[in-house]
């Protein structure tokens, strides 16, 4: 059965088409990849996903569900995560805070509870925290929960919002340009944790990025957008040898 | 971890009972003068309080207080008030039904100040925290300012311009320091629980709060209700104290000497705002000197009303220059922290003991 599927999608600003007639299937459990150059509407493609913007055109289905135009702690609620392409961290909020907020939206005691306390509000709080320390355990961000989320290198920041973005629970991840910023090195230690994420919390993955290197490895489909249209969709194999795909990204001959 | 934190609530009700024992003693042992101050004091941090919940942690900037207080002020005042006294008072027109015959108690009286202030707070924020920002702030002020030219031009609700006096004074000490105190305990609470965290999530990055699955206008609305309520219940004490209120008492500038009190202290922290109105409430008291006539070296300067404001603007000014966290800069007392500096304290002087 198909987790995601985006039908006939499209987002205009205006009198630019950002995105146009875009369609896709993600079944359970399959990392696909979304390339293109700059401003070829990738991120705006996961705005309108997640709830940010709503699609001119088309529908977004969520295991059987409409979810186009829903808001966006809506669509989190029923399990797309999000990780920005900027970070987006609490930055003075403690590691452990960022990820408890994850939790949050679970939460069925009311303010009263829990200002006074009351046992079903203490019973709920705790469990988060233990799932919210266990989470970042198997990250292996234990040692830092204290700590506040600016204080850490960058590369831990990176995998606190992987943290905070599993926290919620989400059977959909969705991956703005993780490696942003990243060296080889890095980047190949990244998709290698991407994969083990996928396989741990079994998770189905969206993977936006700009480097077409970073993805050919991990991704099992590809879409290729070029100036918000679909020019190429297939394995890495049939991306890389697609003379449209080319062409966008070398110009023409 | 458990028993630590059970212990600091001993010690914190401890202490609140110790507040209120001093409160009570003081009332009548003080001069009319101090009373008076420690009074304002209490009010003060009740205000800001409300103010540090919808800024400081939800990082919603509000001017609705001047506004909400007046509510809390003129319920208090026409529900304590005699049907007799009101008639006396309403020169140019009677009051209006439910206002000419009602008379309650000070308790019940209070508590609807502080509900008619969640709901009028809760009306307003219902359209405005749709807007971010700046418009927020407008529509706010305007709010204030509407709520003030009401109270002029219903001469049947609140007497018109002339105002209500001879309000009857039911509040004391006790009652201002258990107010400030019930604030700044739901206040703590709400803002170290999951609910707070939620609100912090919403000042520090928005997009990313709804993106965590936090419901922004819920939470923003639920914050400025709350803080609503306990700037009626600030504003029902004023009128108590002043037991005279009119349009004019509640300007804009009420709305900004309680962020100044905020901004001195640290717009999010608690032990912040109880310090900063102390020290806003003496300092008034003080820089009163700058507005009466002074002889310096034979020159006769006569006294310019209204020059302390200029001095809480320069304050305010340099405070947010150098010093921009305010005095607690997000830092808060706790039962643990003072064991831990006391803890050092008296080691250090064990230390020089030995020395000698």
């Amino acid at each position: 059965m198909s987790l995601l599927e985006v039908s006939d999608l499209a987002m205009r600003f205006g009198g630019l088409l950002a995105v146009s007639g875009f369609n896709l299937r993600l079944n359970k459990g399959e990392l696909v990849g979304i390339i293109g150059p700059n401003g070829s509407g990738k991120t705006t493609l996961f705005n309108m996903i997640t709830g940010f913007y709503r699609p001119t055109e088309g529908k977004i289905v969520l295991n059987g569900k409409d979810i186009t135009g829903l808001r966006p702690d809506q669509i989190t609620a029923l399990g797309v995560a999000r990780i920005f392409q900027n970070s987006r961290l609490f930055r003075d909020l403690t590691v452990l805070d960022n990820v408890l907020i994850g939790h949050h939206f679970r939460m069925r005691s009311s303010p009263v509870e829990a200002v006074f306390r009351l046992p079903r509000y203490v019973g709920e709080e705790r469990q988060a925290c233990d799932e919210a320390s266990r989470l970042l355990e198997g990250l292996g961000l234990a040692s830092f929960e204290r700590e506040i989320a600016r204080s850490l290198p960058y590369g831990l920041q990176r995998k606190l919002e992987v943290a905070r973005a599993l926290a919620t629970k989400p059977s959909l991840l969705l991956l703005d340009e993780p490696a942003t910023g990243m060296s080889i090195e890095e980047t190949t230690e990244l998709m290698d944790f991407v994969l083990r994420l996928r396989g741990d919390y079994e998770l189905t993955i969206l993977l936006i990025e700009h480097h077409m290197r970073v993805v050919m490895g991990i991704c099992e489909r590809m879409t290729v957008l070029n100036y918000g249209k679909t020019i190429a969709q297939g394995t890495p194999e049939e991306i890389q040898n697609n003379p449209e795909v080319i062409k966008a990204y070398l110009g023409a001959e | 971890m458990k028993r630590e934190w059970n212990v600091g609530l001993v010690l914190s009700a401890l202490s609140a009972a110790v507040v209120l024992l001093l409160a009570w003693w003081a009332q009548g042992r003080l001069g009319g003068y101090l009373v008076r101050l420690v009074h304002m004091w209490g009010i003060y941090v009740i205000f800001v309080v409300s103010f540090n919940l919808i800024y400081g942690y939800t990082g919603q900037f509000s001017l609705a207080h001047a506004g909400l207080t007046a509510i809390g002020a003129y319920t208090v005042a026409l529900l304590t008030l005699s049907p007799g006294a009101k008639q006396a008072m309403f020169l140019l027109v009677p009051p209006t039904w439910p206002i000419s015959v009602v008379q309650w108690p000070f308790f019940p009286a209070l508590v609807l100040s502080g509900l008619l202030a969640a709901v009028v707070g809760f009306g307003v924020g219902a359209p405005a925290l749709r807007l971010r920002g700046d418009y927020l702030l407008i529509v706010t002020l305007g709010f204030s300012e509407i709520i003030r030219l009401l109270l002029a031009a219903l001469p049947t609700v609140s007497n018109g311009a002339l105002g209500l006096v001879g309000i009857p004074t039911y509040t004391n000490l006790v009652w201002v320091w258990a107010c400030a105190m019930a604030a700044i305990f739901v206040t703590k609470r709400l803002v170290d629980s999951s609910y707070g965290r939620a609100l912090k999530c919403i000042r520090e990055d928005e997009i990313a709060a709804e993106a965590m699955g936090v419901r922004l206008y819920y939470h923003k609305l639920m914050a400025f209700t709350i803080s609503a309520f306990f700037t009626g219940i600030g504003g029902a004490l004023l009128a108590n104290l002043l037991r005279t209120v009119d349009p004019r008492t509640f300007a804009p500038s009420l709305s900004y000497v309680v962020i100044t009190m905020a901004v001195l202290g640290g717009v999010d922290s608690l032990t912040g705002a109880v310090l900063a109105a102390g020290i806003y409430t003496v300092m008034s008291e003080i820089l009163r000197v700058v507005e009466s006539p002074i002889t310096l070296l034979g020159i006769h300067v006569r006294g310019f009303p209204g020059l302390r404001t200029l001095a809480f603007a320069v304050m305010l000014l340099l405070l947010i220059r150098f010093y921009r966290k305010g005095l607690m800069g997000g830092r808060e007392f706790s039962w643990h922290s003072a064991s831990v500096k006391l803890r050092g304290l008296t080691t250090a002087m064990k230390g020089k003991g030995g020395e000698e």
